[in-house]
């Protein structure tokens, strides 16, 4: 179990959990019966967690999301599919590490995969770029998608940037173009699509890998159309007020579900994907499972006119 | 050819539209680029700058009366306006101001027209409407014009000026870059033509979406288009970014856009490219 970097409103409870094992441990060591001692620790930590956790600000969902030790495009992609070969570059410019895509098997269903990639660390953020891709990034992820439905493969995509890379050389290689033409690519693809919000769905730069059949999102994962120290400082010129903005932006996956942004919530544990990531993994990994079975059943007709309705409808106005 | 469009420029022509209450220009014309003055009359119009060849930003409806045939222009969707639907601080009055102060509905003016005698559906972004940020209602009024498009297979012209996605109506905004780029794919999948004309400012959400998805992408000269904003690159780069960065001309050079074009030669290059797809020659 991994206590490493609390957040400031889960110190006490992690603080207690961290405890209780010892207390295990220890009664374990030394042959003891600590039964009454632990269950009462035990019920005291349950009643943290529940207030803890249940009902969790944006900001602190915010905190979670981007946590340095959530799981990864990677490590999905490792634990629900088998034999992943990881294919490379956009034939054009160069391969961006901020972006993984390849080949799979779900089952006995080969598959393309695409995510956008954190880093573990200081050294695999720096060459994954924390996340945020340049369009050499975005055209592969459009490579592997025409290429999957070349070869009538579902594709599955997971979303974790930041957004995109506000750079010299992205602006230079066209990111408003690269994104738009993965956008238009991905909304007319004839295969099945699904996209999954597991940390941070940042702006546009997200959305390249967003725009899927169906668009599941991981409980404490947050999508925004911009940061909300960004927009805290844009429009009241005061980065401190970034808390107050997160609630604003409606960024969290309750509100999205409630605006038809997303389809569904896949739950993760209490405390966060991190603190037990194989839950996740099953839970993720079954809810694809389903989406794709559900959609594989329709006709590509159908499906390419409900995927247009879908994004049709989002929107509120008077007319 | 010149003389064409700057006929059209005449006051009771411009009497035709709706009223509105503000130009986007100062009410000294002074050209902020080189300080030099814009002559009033006929001239003026084109708001661009005799000395330096400024493009001023212009009002949706001064870039209508400048491009489209006298009284051709029907509009579309002229009532679907904002809501706020995450009952953001300060979106409903700002509404209202930018309501005020640009005498338009909201960001984006959408309609049917003619082109020097060439049908088309025409879509015009305004800046001075909440920086012509795209929220639900542009990205619903551009996906219709597409959709209108499609059905009576006309050409779409789209002139765009804008900031980027519309904060205030959060995700709904974002979405709308989805929504306006699958508008375009079903429509360009049908065979028809789509040229946007990008002019200052295109950025953000806009850039990344339906702006740049046309068949022939032009850009206004020295208009700011690109996707981050100048400020944040700095800030990521901790440099200060040269002086032509992401301006039409630094597009051009990185092929990013196929045309800058003048404002004085908009319409009659957009005559020429409607009439070559239609096959007919001029």
């Amino acid at each position: 179990m991994n206590y490493s970097r609390p957040l400031d409103f889960e110190k006490d409870y992690l603080d207690l959990k961290f405890k209780l094992e010892e207390l295990r441990e220890y009664a374990v060591r030394k042959d003891l019966d600590l039964s009454a001692e632990i269950e009462a620790l035990e019920s005291r930590m349950n009643t943290l967690k529940e207030e803890r956790y249940r009902h969790l600000k944006a900001w602190q969902k915010y905190q979670l999301a981007r946590h340095q030790d959530r799981p990864l495009t990677l490590e999905y992609i490792k634990a629900i599919f088998d034999d992943f070969i990881e294919l490379h570059g956009d034939r054009c410019y160069g391969d961006d590490p901020a972006i993984v895509g390849g080949l799979a098997w779900l089952d006995d269903i080969p598959v393309t995969v695409l995510g956008h990639q954190k880093g573990k660390d200081t050294p695999q953020n720096i060459h994954r770029n924390f996340g945020m891709a340049h369009p050499e990034g975005y055209r592969k992820a459009c490579r592997l998608m025409r290429q999957a439905e070349k070869f009538k493969r579902p594709l599955i995509c997971f979303v974790d940037t930041p957004g995109a890379y506000p750079g010299t050389g992205a602006e230079e290689r066209g990111q408003g173009w690269a994104i738009a033409e993965t956008l238009a690519q991905m909304v007319s693809l004839r295969i099945p699509t699904l996209s999954l919000v597991i940390g941070e769905g940042g702006s546009g730069g997200a959305l390249a890998l967003g725009a899927a059949d169906r668009v599941l999102m991981l409980s404490y994962a947050v999508y925004s159309v911009i940061s909300p120290q960004g927009c805290a400082s844009i429009l009241w010129n005061d980065a401190s007020r970034s808390e107050e903005m997160a609630e604003n932006l409606k960024m969290t996956a309750p509100d999205l579900l409630a605006l038809g942004i997303i389809d569904e919530i896949v739950p993760e544990p209490l405390d966060g994907a991190h603190r037990d990531p194989e839950a996740v993994f099953r839970a993720v990994g079954e809810r694809i499972r389903f989406h794709l079975r559900d959609l594989m059943q329709q006709d590509v007709l159908s499906r390419l006119e409900r995927r247009y309705t879908r994004l049709r409808e989002i929107g509120y106005y008077a007319d | 050819m010149l003389k064409d469009v700057l006929g059209l420029k005449s006051r009771t022509r411009y009497a035709t539209l709706p009223p509105r209450p503000s130009p986007s220009v100062p009410d000294e014309n002074r050209c902020p680029q080189c300080g030099g003055m814009i002559p009033a009359g006929n001239e003026g119009r084109l708001m661009v700058c005799p000395e330096c060849g400024y493009h001023f930003p212009l009002g949706a409806w001064e870039r209508i009366s400048l491009i489209t045939d006298e009284d051709s222009f029907v509009e579309f969707d002229a009532g679907v306006s904002s809501t706020d639907p995450l009952k953001f601080p300060g979106y409903d009055a700002k509404l209202i101001q930018s309501q005020e102060l640009s005498g338009l509905n909201e960001a984006v003016v959408t309609g049917r027209a003619s082109i020097k005698g060439v049908e088309t559906v025409l879509g015009v972004m305004d800046s001075r409407f909440m920086m012509g940020s795209m929220g639900s209602v542009v990205g619903e009024k551009i996906a219709r014009a597409f959709e209108a498009a499609r059905k009576c297979r006309l050409p779409v012209v789209m002139f765009t000026a804008s900031g980027g996605a519309r904060m205030q109506e959060g995700m709904l905004s974002l979405l709308q870059m989805a929504k306006t780029s699958a508008a375009v794919k079903r429509f360009s999948n049908e065979g028809l033509l789509y040229i946007s004309v990008l002019t200052h400012p295109t950025t953000g959400g806009v850039t990344a979406s339906f702006a740049t998805l046309a068949d022939i992408i032009m850009a206004e000269p020295g208009a700011t288009v690109g996707f981050a904003g100048a400020r944040v690159i700095e800030q990521t780069i901790r440099q200060k970014l040269p002086s032509g960065f992401q301006k039409s001309e630094f597009l051009l050079e990185h092929g990013m856009v196929d045309l800058v074009v003048p404002r004085s030669e908009l319409k009659d290059i957009l005559h020429r490219l409607l009439k070559l797809h239609q096959g007919r020659r001029p």
